[in-house]
């Protein structure tokens, strides 16, 4: 299990997120004092783009997730497409294609269910926009072992299927505006 | 598979139990398996079943092969015709000039799941003429992927994405030229299965079988921890011709491994790379 030192915060969108997660990014402090680990349904074809194109933009290390990678504060990381993402313990990332969960690969569930049993209530999740019931169980995980968790507010989503969902499976998710979410963010709210 | 409820995931605890059960009493060691894909691959194996772990620890106890079923249940067989196309292109790109100098090559895929990359690199290999000197082994641990992988028979449903990938691979022919349609499913013409032996080889405690000018094994050592991949990465080393090439999977690298200087780097996107000495 994880110490208080090593907070991890989870962003989990499908279609209509990105624009939230740019702008979430974009007002993040300078420092972060727990790892952000971004999962958002798209293509491979669309490959690495996102990860670079960011990087540059917010002139700080975007980093996808590749086989093994270490988690480490202060740092930013994409899951891939194509390939579902688990936590090993103590604290790297592991990689798995094995079938699509909720049509999905990466899945939200995977990653947040994994999440939370490794770092219990050092893990803080965000559900976000999205067509789809992925997240909604893996939210309830969290909550289960003691977790943070926020659902983006439905009025607020450009697809609200998966903010609702995330709702109906989790009793004590807290609903935030988006200009919430940001600043959740940006003024580094309570993180455990 | 529907949500666990917190009491349905089991503890890493639990996990090692059931590793060093199975360790004991068969040849199967899954201890450098990487723990939280393995984990959710046994929980996903007890609601499949409706067993929990009692049930799990006895069955591996007293039912005589259930060892060997259970192994194949936790394996991940999911695989693609030409699975990441830009791959194949470099593939041939990249190594085929070299390998055309060879007057027999010796092929490996090495977890192999249910064969198509043995048949993409087969199609890759008849099209830059190369097939008729060539011979690829593949391998894998599950024999119930193996036997799948022999019949060369895909569900129709499939090749349509199959398809998809083959056409971004950059190959002159039609994919469609490669296997006969019968009913619901397409059979992969003869000549590329006369070309490949699939049989079981366990990375993990089987040894090296056979010297090769080309080595793919592309996501399978994603479930390996950093040690057990150490201990494949030399096995494929002592397993490769001085010049030979290893290919791995699109997210995996030997960055990070000692053995890494014993090879040059081919391709670093696509992870292909040359044993220089
Ligand atoms: C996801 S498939 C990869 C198939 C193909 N190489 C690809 O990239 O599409 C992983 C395969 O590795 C096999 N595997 C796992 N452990 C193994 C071991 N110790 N020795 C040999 N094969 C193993 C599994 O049975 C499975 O078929």
């Amino acid at each position: 299990m994880k110490g208080k030192k090593d907070n991890i915060v989870l962003i989990g969108g499908s279609a209509g997120s990105l624009l939230l997660i740019t702008e979430i990014l974009e007002n993040l402090p300078a420092r972060l004092d727990y790892a952000l680990c971004i999962i958002i349904h798209r293509s491979s074809t669309f490959s690495s783009e996102i990860e670079k194109s960011l990087s540059i933009k917010l002139n700080r290390p975007v980093i996808a997730i590749t086989d093994k990678t270490p988690i480490k504060n202060g740092i930013i990381y994409f899951a891939p497409p194509g390939y579902h993402i688990l936590i090993d313990p103590p604290g790297t990332f592991a990689l798995d294609s094995s079938e699509h969960v909720n049509y999905a690969k990466p899945s939200i569930d995977v990653l947040f269910e994994s999440c939370a049993q490794i770092y219990g209530q050092y893990c803080t999740a965000f559900l976000l926009s999205g067509a789809n019931a992925d997240g909604a169980r893996g939210l309830k995980a969290i909550e289960e072992f003691g977790g943070k968790t926020f659902i983006q507010n439905p009025s607020d989503a450009l697809i609200e299927t998966m903010p609702i969902s995330g709702i109906q499976e989790s009793r004590l998710s807290t609903i935030l505006k988006n200009q919430d979410i940001i600043r959740y963010f940006s003024d580094n709210l309570q993180l455990s | 598979m529907v949500g666990l409820k917190k009491s349905e995931f089991i503890s890493f605890s639990d996990l090692d139990e059931v590793v060093y059960l199975l360790k004991n009493i068969s040849e199967f060691d899954l201890t450098g398996y990487s723990k939280s894909s393995l984990k959710r691959r046994i929980e996903r194996f007890l609601s499949m079943e409706k067993m929990d772990l009692v049930d799990l620890k006895s069955a591996i106890l007293n039912i005589d092969g259930f060892e060997n079923y259970f192994i194949q249940e936790l394996m991940v067989n999911v695989t693609e015709m030409f699975r990441d196309p830009q791959f194949f292109r470099q593939l041939k790109a990249k190594t085929f000039p070299y390998l055309q100098t060879y007057p027999q090559l010796r092929i490996w895929s090495a977890g192999c799941a249910t064969g198509e990359e043995a048949y993409s690199l087969a199609i890759l290999l008849k099209e830059n003429n190369l097939l008729n000197r060539s011979f690829i082994y593949g391998t894998d641990v599950s024999l119930k992927a193996l036997d799948f992988a022999r019949k060369g028979v895909y569900p129709l449903a499939k090749i349509k994405s199959y398809t998809d990938n083959f056409n971004k691979a950059g190959l002159a022919s039609e994919f469609s030229s490669h296997y006969t349609a019968m009913y619901d499913a397409a059979i992969i013409n003869n000549e590329y299965r006369n070309k490949i032996l699939f049989s079981t080889h366990n990375l993990v405690s089987d040894h090296v079988f056979n010297e090769f000018q080309l080595i793919l094994c592309r996501n399978v050592m994603i479930y390996f921890d950093k040690e057990l991949q150490e201990h494949v990465l030399q096995l494929f080393y002592e397993s490769l011709a001085l010049f030979g090439f290893l290919c791995l999977g699109s997210k995996e690298s030997l960055y990070g491994h000692a053995i890494k200087d014993r090879f040059k780097v081919i391709d670093s996107n696509l992870n292909i790379y040359q044993k220089v000495k």
